[in-house]
Order: structure tokens, then sequence, then C-alpha cells
């Protein structure tokens, strides 16, 4: 494993979340109906993050979420560590509201296929609408976000790893390849 | 790569099991306990999987509670009850093991009456085995659910005073509760009238007392065991108004005992013998929470043991 760059500091990373705020303002027309609902792990961070940013903008609060999807995966049976189960945290109803699904990095899209049909177990939102901080490419189902803090074009044996305060001591998005 | 944590396809017994097996299995079934509360009460986990719930002993709560775990996680579910199928027809436990693995079944939830059944099926067969309660050996999940009940109440388990009280010579849920318990750093207390304590019991880690007042005392937690009459062969129990008398958990035993001792049992409670119906409906009894986090717990042993189990096939292929 070998760190190849830095894509994101903390200042950057921070610049980035406040402006996904303002365009999911913009685009919601404010915060009626709206809640974020973040993806284990980093995701549930990132949402309680742009909650914030939302209530410095508009000065209002906004539901947040935190949902696991391991129980949802299609390669439960692939992965050789072991699949830790985690809680799923939603304590408001999402019939008929905007959701905003939070992750860190969108790659293969098939994290956010499992968040999809979690979410509709929970009930039947409005629309749901995905925000990543990072969008590296490579995708394998037919899956776009709405709201990118960055697009990064990367190798499939490279790896976005985005490191927040709340789980790794501090804010920074690097790009790591696997091999020398 | 991650060490796995649980990598065993069976689970036989908390015996074996080491600390923190124990407690992965307790916070995976954390986890699970949610999937109850949403109004779609359902998971894909074990979609495609086929659990056999294969009981030679009569039981309602626990099949069943096996039976609402499996579907919550969206596996298939089949029950035999022994009295109805070949068994009758002198069928061996492991042709009927074999049999059922032909079926392609992922798991046996089985119940069977005489002690270490389950593993020796276990070692016969490839698919996972799940020991519902095995003779007087050993009730796995009953425990681990007890265990996670006396987590949620008291937020923990190390150092925790907890009393067994009632027929623990013939009871599987006392010998896995002990285990489970001690292993976890739980002080664990067993009460019954001399007739009714197994010799060798303070080997396995638990106080033996016959002084229920004593057993009470100081307590945080006192889990009541039914009274076996039906395994009554040998006419040793006391007549029930007598134990009721001398051991049943009534509301001026509890007058003596912390204010808000945890009372658990197992069920189905013999009212009037074991404790008194105050006691079992009363503000302390967790007996129905007891049910509710059983489903959590045979969720989460129902996923691991699955997941494990895929996991040996594919290092099998691999080879």
């Amino acid at each position: 494993m070998k760190e190849k760059a830095k894509i994101l500091d903390s200042e950057a990373l921070n610049r980035s979340l406040m402006r996904i705020a303002h365009e999911i303002l913009e685009k919601n027309k404010g915060t009626a109906e709206l809640c974020l609902i973040g993806i284990r792990n980093r995701g549930v961070y990132l949402a309680q993050r742009l909650a914030e940013c939302i209530k410095k903008i508009e000065g209002q609060d906004v539901p947040v979420g935190a949902l696991d999807i391991t129980l949802y995966r299609d390669d439960l049976t692939m992965i050789s560590q072991q699949p830790v189960v985690h809680k799923t945290e939603i304590s408001f109803g999402i019939d008929d509201k905007f959701v905003i699904l939070v992750d860190d990095v969108l790659y293969t899209g098939r994290t956010i296929r499992a968040a999809l049909d979690a979410l509709i177990d929970f009930g039947r939102p409005k629309a749901i609408q995905l925000a990543v901080l990072v969008d590296r490419g490579h995708r394998e189902l037919p899956v776009r976000a709405d709201f990118v803090g960055k697009n990064i074009p990367t190798a499939k044996n490279e790896t976005v790893e985005v490191r927040l305060k709340e789980t790794d001591g501090q804010d920074e998005v690097v790009i790591v390849s696997k091999d020398e | 790569m991650n060490e796995l944590i649980w990598k065993r396809k069976d689970l036989l017994g908390l015996e074996d099991l080491s600390r923190e097996e124990i407690e992965f299995i307790l916070s995976t079934a954390e986890s699970f306990k949610e999937v109850s509360s949403r109004e779609i009460k359902k998971v894909p986990a074990l979609r495609g999987k086929t659990v056999v719930n294969l009981f030679y002993e009569p039981s309602t709560r626990t099949r069943v509670s096996f039976e609402v775990a499996a579907k919550r996680l969206s596996a298939d579910v089949i029950n035999i009850a022994t009295e109805t199928s070949s068994v009758k027809k002198g069928e061996t436990l492991i042709d009927t093991g074999r049999n059922i693995e032909a079926l392609k079944a992922d798991i046996i939830v089985m119940r069977h009456n005489y002690s270490g059944a389950a593993a020796m099926l276990a070692r016969h067969v490839n698919l996972s085995v799940v020991n519902a309660g095995d003779g007087w050996h050993e009730h796995p999940t009953q425990a681990l659910l007890d265990i996670f009940t006396l987590k949620e109440k008291l937020g923990k388990i190390e150092g925790i005073k907890v009393s067994i009280i009632g027929d623990i010579a013939h009871s599987r849920v006392a010998r896995s509760n002990i285990w489970g318990l001690t292993k976890l750093g739980a002080k664990v207390t067993v009460c019954a009238p001399k007739m009714l304590i197994p010799p060798g019991i303070e080997e396995m880690g638990a106080q033996v007392t016959d002084d229920v007042d004593e057993a009470l005392h100081n307590a945080d937690a006192v889990n009541v065991l039914r009274m076996q009459f039906e395994r009554d062969e040998s006419n040793a129990f006391p007549q029930q108004l007598e134990y009721f008398k001398n051991y049943g958990i009534t509301e001026e035993r509890l007058e003596k005992a912390k204010k808000n001792i945890v009372i658990m049992h197992p069920g189905p409670i013999n009212r009037g013998i074991e404790m008194s119906s105050e006691v079992a409906d009363g503000a302390n009894s967790v007996i129905l929470e007891q049910v509710t986090n059983g489903i959590a717990v045979r969720m989460s042993v129902l996923f691991l043991v699955a997941q494990a189990n895929e996991h040996i096939k594919k290092d099998e292929t691999a080879d």
C-alpha cells in the first residue's frame, strides 16, 4: 500500500460539503420534507456534517439517519472478511420525504443498489437523491450521483480513502495504490 | 485481511465458545433487533437458504422463535415434527440428517432428548447445525437471549450477580447460562432443593445454595427455571405446593431483594409453582422482552453460521 496523492485536505473537504449543502437546498427548494440518511460507516458522519452546514445556511434542523447495508449486499458470500452487521437507526418516517442518501465514495454502485433496496423497506419516499464526497468512476450498475464533492479518475488497482476526524482523527481524502 | 471472529458452521453449546465469540453473537443480535421494529420486518440476508426445524421433543416457543427469525432473514423454513415423520418408522438421526442434506437444505435447527445429539449430527453432515436443546446438556440460544436481555437491562455482564433458581439437575438452560455468564465475568449462584442440584456443578464456576433467600440477597437478576414435572420419572420432585412455599418467587420474598432486581423465566411459566402471578406480571419481570430478544439472537446465530459455512465451502473448493 502506497499513498500516491492527497486529493482533498481538511479545508477543501469542508468547502465541498458546504457547496453540496447549498446544492441540496437549491434543488429541493429549502428544507421542507428533507432528510439525510448516511450509509455506515463514514456516510453517517458526512450526513451529520451536511446537516450542520444546512443549519448554518437555513437555520433549520434536518433529521439524520444511519443505514447499515450489510444484510442487503450482493457479495455476502464472496467477501473474505467477516461481515459485521451494524445498527440501522432511522428514527423518522421516510414516506413522502425527500431523502438524501449520503456516502463517502461512489465506485461500482453496488453499495448504492443495496442501500436503495434497504430504504424501500422503510417506506416510500417522494424522491431519493445521492450525495457522495468522491466519485471515482468504474460503475458496474446504472447509478449516478446527484451531488458530488469531487470527481477523481482512478485506476482499478487504486483505492480512494476518505479519512474523517470522527473515525480517523483527521479530515483528508487520499489515493492509495495497492501495487508498488 | 481481518481475522474472522466467527468461523463455526454450527452452534452446539456455549461451553466451546470463547468470550469474544459470545460477545460477537450478542453485538450482531443488537443490530438485528432493529429489523423487528420495522414495518417491513424482513431483510434479504438468507434469501435462497433453507432452514429445517427438526424437533424430537415438543416445543412451541423455541420452534416458533427460530421460524420467525429465519423468515425475517428471508430464508425458507420447513418444520419436521418427529411424531409424524419417518423417525417413527425407525430411521436413525444420521440418516435423517443426510436426507435433509440431500434436499439441499442449509441449516438444521434441532431439539433432541439425548445430550450430545446435536454434536453427533454436526459431525456427520456438512450443513450447519444449531442446537435448540439437547437433553440436559445445553440450550445455547436460550442462554444467549437471557444474557442479551440482562445486558440490555443492566448495561453490562462483567461483575453482575445472577441467581438461577429451580430444577438445575434437569436443566440445559441452567448449564448454558452458567457457561455463558461465567465466561463473560458474571457471578452465578444456583439454588434448588439439594436433590435437584447435580454433582459437579461447582466445577462449572457456580456457587451453590439451597436457601432461596440467600440466592435472592444481593442478586442483580434471577433466572427462574420451570419445574419440569413431565421429566420426573423417579418422583424425586417435591410436591408442587411445597415447592412454591419453599422456593417460589413471591412479592414477599422480593421485599428483601434489590429493588430493581431483574426477573427472568425461559417459559412456559407454571404460575403459582416457580413464581406468583404478581411477580410474573410485575414491574421487574422481563419475561416477554426475553421472547422478543430471542428472535434477534436467533437471527444473529442463523446468519453467522450460514456465513461461516459459505466460507468453509469456498475454502474447500479453492484447495
